[in-house]
């Protein structure tokens, strides 16, 4: 369980990227974190592992708190978080393999790591996981012969090797078409289902949201402004939380793109049959 | 009927002034500078020149092909240089171009700076004057060569590393913090693959004009084909220097065709 | 849990081949000792030299800019003076044979006796140029003027002549089409898209130019070389510690004030 309290953010800057954001994540829950860009998603996001450093607040995982924790602390607990990025963030040059092995660094010595000897059980449950995940052939790979959605995979298998407690998703989805991003979420909430697994979703396609969140929260400059089941989300809100805008075309266009993939998916299981 | 200006230039006439006035001052700087320069030359040496050009060019020529055998061991000494040169500089530049990227420098306010230093340092002094320093206080040598080409390639090698790890993909960096990861591994894990291409490139590329280089460290005493044209030259033996001049020309097409070869092998 | 390998190798990512593998390994080794066997190191002219070199870090650190002054700004003068003309002069003889040897502009036979040019100025060290003009045309910095010249031309004409290459075609079809002449198309096409580059290319050749007229002073050609090997010569490392000093802090000032320069071109 996840328990954010009063966090605040203020940039070197001065801009005030969060105000006095409280929220708890339950276990098993996936959350939905919309809003416009800059109303802070993403420092959220980053403010929760301590990327990004917050500038005051309190931030607990299952009792531990985080801010205020020494370098060595720190990386102790990150291990418990799994974080998942919007361009994959895989290391371009190195295998699949060692890219799902990294997410195991913060519990093995530098040297085991640097001869890449890991534990048996570490390359057993990564083998598991790119099988989870449908890659198991492409162990051996450099990840730059990848796609964009197999990327997305290996992100995932890097992110659950950690065993985490907790999942950060950063617009898992922003650089996938539209198919294959919902192929991506379903993973994800499959995933998640499967260990109890609590996930944070930060999310800038509304009706994707919708689609697979069990709960919603908007932020708009910093500030939580709803926090609800998807089914609560009216029009009212959306705006709210976007501004006036006419944003009932992004959902026709959300609409459509459904449709489109039902259609695909008949056509796909005609062909087959 | 609007009227249309009859004439147009391409630069304001504030412009075209400042223009002009900058050419005119470096035509005048060119002036001095040539006055100052020349001020102590005699002219008599120069119109005199294209008859020892004549004379020098009648001498050297056929080179003395029977001279090729004894150049053998300067030229595998040359290429020893080069090489164990180009090693001991990548030893040395790898951690300095760590303390001076931006990225990845533990102190930026002491350890940079000081980074950023032998880096200048080391790039203003040519090998030449490296050898020179490393013969005289080393003895006459290939040591002192290899030294100097090492000295003279941190300056080079840790400027482009430099560059290339502040160029490096922060959310690779990012991700692999994420996962709890110590400064030490995200180095090994986000930083290192990144830099590898960049790492060999430059490495080939520097090792490349080491060759060139090395070739001429024996004229101040540091071994290989140089010390034999100084020799040659003290003698007035001017078929060996042609030959030895064609030997570094051989030598110096074939690295530089290895080195393109490996950089695009690379790329 | 069944089925999963519990062992991973990273798999070779260059050689993939185990034999070449081994064969390539053996030889680096193999080079890399016969190599270093072939160095040979004298202990005792090493340890004799240790007390000089400990003489020339203090000399460093402790510069004598005083005694050998004048020495040192005659030294100066010739080489910023000898680094100004030979740029400016390699610069003027560069263009007319950087756009000769553009594939684009020029017909096959310019363009083959320009690269030819090129070519021979690139292959040939400054040292080596230096020597043979001092031996034409005697000691002093008209030798190393020539030399710069000649070894600026290479470089600058090289690379114009690649940028001519690289311009954008579209701009020169379009001033073709008006029907301009060959001078015409050169000085509203082709020109004001390799300025910016030129200059910068100049400002780096001047920087390139001053560190050479360092070096090639001990061949005889003037400039700070000639005192710097002079200073190195009689032993006195306080006043070699300070001609070095001079010359990073010539060369820095002159990486900074070119890079601003270029930003304030652009």
């Amino acid at each position: 369980m996840l328990t954010v309290t009063d966090l605040t953010k203020t940039y070197k800057t001065g801009d005030k990227a969060l105000a006095e954001v409280s929220l708890t994540v339950p276990k098993g829950q996936v959350v939905g974190l919309i809003g416009p860009s800059g109303a802070g998603k993403s420092t959220l996001i980053r403010c929760i592992n301590r990327l990004v450093e917050p500038t005051s607040g309190k931030i607990a995982l299952s009792g531990a708190e985080l801010t205020g924790l020494g370098p060595r602390a720190l990386r102790r607990e990150r291990r418990r978080i799994g974080m998942i990025f919007q361009e994959y963030a895989l290391v371009e040059r190195l295998t699949v393999m060692e890219n799902v092995l990294s997410g195991r660094l913060g519990y093995v010595s530098f040297w085991q790591s640097f001869t890449r000897r890991f534990p048996s059980a570490d390359i057993e449950r990564a083998y598991r996981l790119l099988d989870r995940v449908g890659l198991m052939e492409h162990a051996d790979k450099r990840a730059d012969a990848l796609s964009g959605g197999q990327r997305q995979r290996v992100g995932i298998a890097r992110a659950l090797s950690q065993e985490p407690e907790l999942l950060l998703v950063d617009e898992p989805t922003a650089s996938l078409d539209p198919k294959t991003s919902r192929q991506i979420m379903r993973l994800l909430i499959e995933i998640c289902a499967e260990r109890g697994l609590p996930a944070i979703v930060n999310i800038h396609d509304v009706p994707l949201a919708q689609q697979f969140m069990q709960r919603i929260i908007g932020l708009r400059a910093g500030r939580v402004v709803f926090d609800g089941p998807p089914e609560q989300l009216t029009e009212s809100v959306l705006t709210t939380i976007y501004g006036a805008e006419d944003w009932t075309a992004m959902r026709k266009d959300g609409e459509a793109d459904r449709v489109a993939e039902a259609e695909a998916v008949a056509r796909l299981a005609m062909i087959s049959a | 009927m609007t009227e249309f200006p009859q004439t147009w230039a391409f630069r304001t006439p504030r412009a075209r002034l400042a223009l002009w006035f900058g050419w005119l001052c470096l035509v005048a700087l060119f002036v001095y500078c040539w006055q100052v320069m020349t001020s102590t030359t005699i002219w008599m040496f120069i119109w005199d020149a294209p008859r020892q050009a004549a004379d020098i060019g009648s001498r050297m020529f056929p080179p003395r092909l029977s001279y090729l055998p004894e150049l053998m061991i300067p030229l595998w000494d040359t290429l020893n240089m080069a090489t164990l040169g180009t090693m001991l500089g990548v030893i040395l530049a790898v951690p300095v171009a760590f303390l001076a990227a931006r990225n990845t420098t533990p102190s930026a306010l002491i350890l940079r700076p000081v980074a950023l230093f032998i880096i200048v340092a080391s790039r203003s002094i040519n090998s030449l004057i490296w050898a020179l320093l490393l013969v005289a206080i080393l003895g006459p040598g290939l040591l002192a060569g290899i030294i100097a080409i090492g000295l003279r390639s941190i300056g080079f090698i840790g400027k482009l590393m430099y560059e290339a790890i502040e160029e490096t993909d922060i959310r690779q960096i990012e991700a692999v913090t994420a996962t709890g990861a110590s400064p030490a591994q995200v180095l090994n894990y986000a930083i290192v693959p990144q830099i590898m291409p960049a790492f060999w490139g430059i490495t080939v590329f520097r090792w490349d004009i080491n060759i060139r280089e090395s070739a001429i460290l024996g004229l101040v005493g540091a071994g290989g084909l140089g010390l034999k044209l100084q020799a040659s030259l003290n003698t007035l033996a001017w078929p060996q220097v042609t030959t030895i001049l064609l030997v570094i020309l051989a030598t110096v097409i074939v690295s530089e065709w290895v080195s393109a070869r490996v950089r695009s092998a690379i790329i | 849990m069944t089925g999963y390998p519990t062992t991973w190798r990273r798999p070779p990512q260059i050689v993939t081949d185990r034999r070449w593998r081994i064969v390539l390994t053996v030889a680096i080794i193999a080079y890399l000792l016969i190599g270093m066997g072939s160095v040979e190191v004298n202990w005792a002219r090493m340890m004799e030299g240790g007390e000089r070199g400990l003489r020339f870090v203090y000399g460093f650190l402790q510069p004598d800019f005083t005694s050998r002054w004048k020495d040192i700004s005659n030294g100066l003068i010739e080489s910023l003076t000898m680094t100004l003309t030979s740029t400016v002069v390699g610069v003027a003889i560069s263009i007319p044979i950087g756009i000769g040897a553009a594939r684009n502009l020029a017909p096959p036979w310019v363009y083959y006796i320009c690269r030819s040019i090129i070519a021979v100025s690139r292959s040939l060290q400054e040292i080596i140029i230096a020597i043979f003009l001092v031996a034409m045309f005697g000691f002093g910095p008209f030798a190393g003027f020539l030399t710069l010249s000649f070894a600026t031309i290479g470089f600058i004409s090289k690379l114009l002549a690649e940028d001519i290459e690289d311009i954008d075609e579209a701009q020169a079809e379009a001033i073709r089409a008006t029907g301009a002449s060959w001078l015409q198309l050169v000085h509203y096409a082709i020109q004001p898209q390799v300025m910016p580059r030129l200059i910068g290319l100049s400002l780096y050749r001047l920087d390139i130019n001053f560190r050479e007229s360092a070096v090639i002073g001990i061949v005889g050609a003037g400039g700070i070389g000639a005192t710097l090997n002079t200073a190195i010569d009689r032993y006195e490392y306080d006043s070699a510690g300070a001609i070095l000093l001079v010359i990073i802090a010539i060369v820095m000032v002159a990486e900074y004030s070119s890079s601003y320069l270029r930003k304030f071109l652009q």
